[in-house]
């Protein structure tokens, strides 16, 4: 059962996405182990001007209720986080998010770069992050610097992709562990669930 | 976000300013401040070594510095549901306790939401009894806020947004293209006040009737934050509104119990006690 050779040791999961990557996180967090031991931080590509119903759309099959953090709020276990839009979405020492209205990367606010990135920073060698389908360079480096902290490190195989941009990116940057099927990452999930019960 | 910095590095730069310039950057949330900083090392290829080198030995240098280090990145009307708050719900509630009010925009950075409050106020045919305070510590971009041009490329989302707000006009009726900006009319600001001022170090000048303050203490961290809302706290009448970012909020902070909700989407708050 021990596929993945996981322990009890990881503190988050952040995952990253963008165009096409909406059916895989769907999927993901329907099937999504009951009390999860970790918080899950979604950076996602969106609609900048639209601040309702993405956050829904997701929650309607997700396992854990969604949401959007506010700006300095306490990081829980078990619960889900969406970036909000127009928002940059950090991750601080102290276990809590920042928001920022910095310039956009890669033409992009929120950025994953910038997720990933601050998480690897907090969390280092006790974060896992996942990378989905997606149509630019976005989270590329946030893979890169999740690994140089010794972080584990997941992209959707590209050929189960819509747009492939964004896994390739990774792949291109860093030596990734795993390159899975959405539904590989679900049973890795299952798996590292098992880990802490 | 190529290379890093060490907090050692940035608790160096930080006091330097401190010591030398009065600016207190200390309780800034370090993941925005630490990629600031690298920005400006890599905007003005420098190394931490010569950028103190240069706070020191330069005293001018600084403004540079601060209009670099300050985010001003903002839009006309952004969140147009929270302007059509403030017109249809917050100023009528104002005014039916007194037809002139005060205004601050505490953080304006390049004054997009102090011409769009302008712009509001007119088309309620009540910009002449309002006075506006507009403040920043960045010096350069108050001067830019006081021009009011602002890049044409920019006006497609200032225009979209604008129009979702439900104005009365285009927005294009407020300014003249020149030279690839869009230069709004100096009309609409003769009753503002722009001036210098750090929230973080700054004396309480005024008493106002709504302070807008948005998306500008998210840079803080949670001790200064607090620091920051009981200074807005002390600045507000009785019964005077603020308004915050709408992803930002009062829960954690101390003050918030002097507060009440008046719109908890568009996170406008009330002060209640003194």
């Amino acid at each position: 059962m021990n596929k993945y050779n996981l322990n009890n040791s990881y503190k988050a999961v952040v995952i990253g996405g963008s165009a096409g990557s909406f059916q895989g996180i769907v999927k993901i967090l329907s099937q999504l182990p009951k009390n999860f031991p970790l918080p899950i931080i979604m950076c996602l590509h969106r609609l900048k001007h639209v601040r309702n119903g993405f956050v829904e759309a997701l929650s309607i099959k997700s396992v854990v209720q969604v949401s959007e953090p506010y700006d300095k709020e306490p990081i829980k276990k078990g619960a889900v986080y969406l970036a909000p839009s127009n928002y940059h979405l950090s991750v601080e020492l102290g276990n809590y998010f920042a928001l920022s209205t910095e310039e956009m990367i890669n033409n992009s606010r929120p950025a994953i770069d910038i997720t990933l990135g601050t998480a690897a920073y907090v969390y280092r060698d006790k974060l896992i992050g996942i990378l989905l389908s997606g149509a630019n360079r976005d989270g590329g480096l946030g893979m890169k610097y999740i690994k140089d902290k010794g972080g584990l490190t997941l992209v959707q195989e590209p050929s189960e992709c819509m747009i492939d941009t964004m896994p390739k990116a990774a792949l291109s940057l860093t030596q990734i562990d795993h390159v899975m099927k959405v539904d590989q990452i679900v049973d890795f999930l299952k798996e590292l669930d098992r880990h802490y019960k | 976000m190529v290379q890093d910095i060490d907090i050692a590095d940035l608790k160096r730069i930080t006091e330097l300013i401190q010591k030398k310039h009065g600016y207190d950057f200390r309780n800034y949330a370090m993941s925005s401040f630490k990629r600031r900083m690298l920005r400006i090392l890599e905007l003005k290829s420098m190394s931490v070594e010569a950028l103190i080198k240069k706070l020191t030995e330069q005293p001018t240098f600084i403004d540079e510095f601060l209009d670099e280090l300050t985010v001003n990145v903002t839009e006309m009307f952004r969140d147009p549901s929270f302007w059509r708050i403030l017109r249809d719900e917050i100023l009528p509630g104002i005014q039916l306790n007194h037809k002139e009010f005060k205004i601050w925009h505490a953080g304006c950075s390049s004054g997009e939401e102090v011409f769009s409050m302008a712009i509001l106020l007119k088309e309620m045919g009540i910009l002449d009894q309002v006075t506006t305070i507009a403040t920043d510590l960045d010096v350069n971009i108050l001067e830019k806020a006081k021009t009011g041009s602002y890049p044409i490329k920019n006006m497609e989302l200032n225009e979209k947004n604008y129009i979702r707000y439900e104005g009365k006009k285009s927005l294009k009726e407020y300014y003249k293209e020149e030279n690839g900006k869009a230069i709004f009319d100096k009309e609409l600001v003769k009753n503002v006040s722009f001036r210098k001022h750090d929230l973080v170090t700054g004396e309480i000048f005024n008493k106002f009737d709504l302070i807008l303050c948005r998306n500008v203490m998210i840079y803080f961290n949670q001790a200064l934050q607090n620091d920051v809302l009981k200074k807005f706290h002390e600045s507000l009448f009785k019964y005077g509104y603020l308004a915050i970012g709408s992803k930002e909020s009062l829960i954690w902070c101390d003050i918030a119990s002097k507060f009440i909700v008046v719109n908890n989407e568009e996170k406008v708050y009330k002060k209640i006690k003194d």
